[in-house]
């Protein structure tokens, strides 16, 4: 049998997928375990004791500014910055995509100016947001909405252009005027795209705002790792980390879900 | 009978290319016109024309003796051979696009009553194509035939002036084919409509329609091939033909008058 002809089935597939995790804990632990034997001190690579007791603190302890556990208060901050600034960008790419994507006359005029957009990179405007909007709330929700709404506007733009020309003659033939058109035809089909894209979107989107709370904040997650960071306090960083990446994995499987529920024409399936 | 449909001296061009040159026709209502030609020839050119989709260069395009603008619009329905019919609406949803179109103007939704009788008349549609028991199927979960019977119904349910056909029986199996040939007979004949049916199958165009149009370029220059477009070479009226028993292609010719 051929290498690439080996199809691993479902359970395979978990027990074969979680190989590689374990393997990467077995060598932290090593290493973290030889660190410790050399400097007991070792702040590099916390055991995963001393990590369980940073994870005790940091839930339990709380904000002297805003009287919330830490954690708590730092994921409130960064998930309503994010959520602001996605919803945002979201409003902006779904107006701008439609319209753009039905109308050619609206691509010809708006379609340079945000290709232009698109091309800066955000954290260099990331200055300018906090000269202008000053170092509160806006900025940061500024720069995630600057961030990822071009992209997001050129995808939804080309995928409406991109749709089969014979729909839109078909719906024409069937009385459908400009309006009905883009709400009856192209908004529907736009919706799983748009999804598709905000999921797209999560990554640059993290980015953007753990860049601006390292800059200029006072609570949020980004600005926690970015301040214990001063100390070492790899055994803070490393579960702020994981429960980063727990955020965003769960977000991605929410729009995921709304995706197959809302629209189960887009996943070949019926309902 | 009446001309429904009149060309008079259409020519297209794109800059310096000829399409079709010289093209005058009247189209009967209740007529069912088969249109065939090589590629290149101008077939899918005058499908656009008579759509709507493409303003002639020159000359006239007259329904029911007034002046056609170079617009789509409800009195000419068509089916295309692929992505006629709309993927995020279930079949039901498919053929009330049309009448919800007509009756909402903003929110192109109806409710209550109206949505109701709509709701009747689509389902009376999609019975007619033998589609009733897929009234909640999304397109992506039908056979090409399946989708092919939608997409008429979702034309016919406008009650179009002219229903043009884009090859659209070319992408299914022979025996679909057969079934599909069935139904649009029928429809033609039970709904009085006019047919103008572009398609590669010669066989298909003698069998279905009472009129073959062949499309061609009547003169050629080798060393400009663009400089001379095409227009109607034969022109077969078979007006003798049954329903149930095409004429053989031979018969027909030696009837035909070649232009």
């Amino acid at each position: 049998m051929r290498l690439v002809d080996i199809r691993p089935r479902r359970g395979a597939r978990l027990v074969l997928g979680a190989l590689p995790i374990f393997a990467l804990l077995i060598v932290y632990l090593v290493a973290s375990e030889a660190r410790h034997l050399d400097n007991p001190a070792d702040k590099l690579l916390p055991t995963f004791s001393a990590m369980a007791d940073a994870i005790r603190a940091f839930t339990t302890d709380r904000d002297p500014n805003t009287d919330r556990i830490l954690i708590v208060g730092d994921t409130l901050a960064s998930l309503y910055r994010l959520g602001i600034g996605l919803a945002i960008a979201t409003v902006t790419a779904l107006v701008l995509g439609l319209l753009l994507g039905v109308m050619p006359l609206a691509r010809a005029i708006l379609g340079p100016t945000i290709a232009v957009v698109a091309v800066i990179p955000p954290v260099a405007v990331l200055p300018i947001l906090f000269i202008l909007l000053g170092l509160d709330e806006a900025s940061k929700i500024a720069l995630i909405a600057i961030g990822i709404a071009p992209f997001m506007t050129r995808d939804l733009t080309n995928f409406v252009a991109g749709l089969p020309a014979e729909q839109f003659t078909k719906a024409q033939t069937l009385g459908a005027n400009s309006w009905q058109l883009a709400i009856r035809v192209a908004l529907p089909q736009l919706m799983p795209r748009l999804i598709d894209a905000l999921r797209l979107s999560m990554g640059p989107a993290w980015v953007f705002l753990i860049t601006a709370e390292a800059v200029a904040a006072d609570v949020g997650l980004g600005y926690r790792i970015f301040l214990v960071r001063r100390y070492f306090a790899m055994d803070i960083i490393l579960p702020y980390v994981a429960w980063i990446s727990l955020l965003a994995i769960a977000a991605d499987a929410l729009l995921l879900f709304l995706s197959r529920r809302g629209f189960p024409w887009a996943h070949g399936a019926g309902r | 009978m009446t001309a429904l449909l009149e060309l008079r001296n259409i020519w297209v061009e794109y800059g310096d290319k000829i399409v079709l040159e010289r093209l005058s026709l009247e189209l009967a209502e209740r007529s069912f016109v088969a249109v065939v030609g090589p590629s290149g020839a101008g077939k899918s050119t005058f499908l656009r024309l008579v759509l709507g989709q493409e303003a002639p260069t020159r000359g006239q395009l007259l329904l029911d003796g007034k002046v056609m603008r170079a617009e789509c619009g409800p009195d000419r329905g068509v089916v295309f051979q692929r992505y006629s019919v709309f993927p995020h609406l279930t079949a039901l949803g498919n053929v009330m696009f049309g009448m919800e179109c007509a009756q909402a103007p903003f929110t192109a939704r109806l409710f209550g009553a109206q949505r109701r009788a709509a709701r009747e008349t689509a389902i009376e549609m999609l019975a007619a194509v033998g589609l009733e028991h897929n009234l909640d199927v999304y397109p992506a979960q039908m056979s090409g035939g399946m989708q092919q019977r939608l997409a008429i119904a979702q034309a016919l349910v406008k009650h179009p002036r002219i229903l043009l056909l884009d090859e659209p029986f070319g992408a299914l199996d022979p025996g679909i084919r057969l079934d599909m040939h069935a139904l649009i007979t029928r429809l033609w004949a039970e709904h009085g409509l006019t047919i103008v049916m572009v398609t590669h199958d010669i066989g298909e165009a003698f069998k279905l329609g009472t009129r073959v149009l062949a499309f061609d370029k009547r003169r050629h220059d080798p060393h400009a091939p663009h400089r001379f477009g095409a227009t109607v070479t034969y022109d077969l009226p078979l007006d003798r033909k049954t329903a149930t028993l095409p004429d053989a292609p031979a018969t027909d010719l030696s009837h035909g008058d070649p232009a």
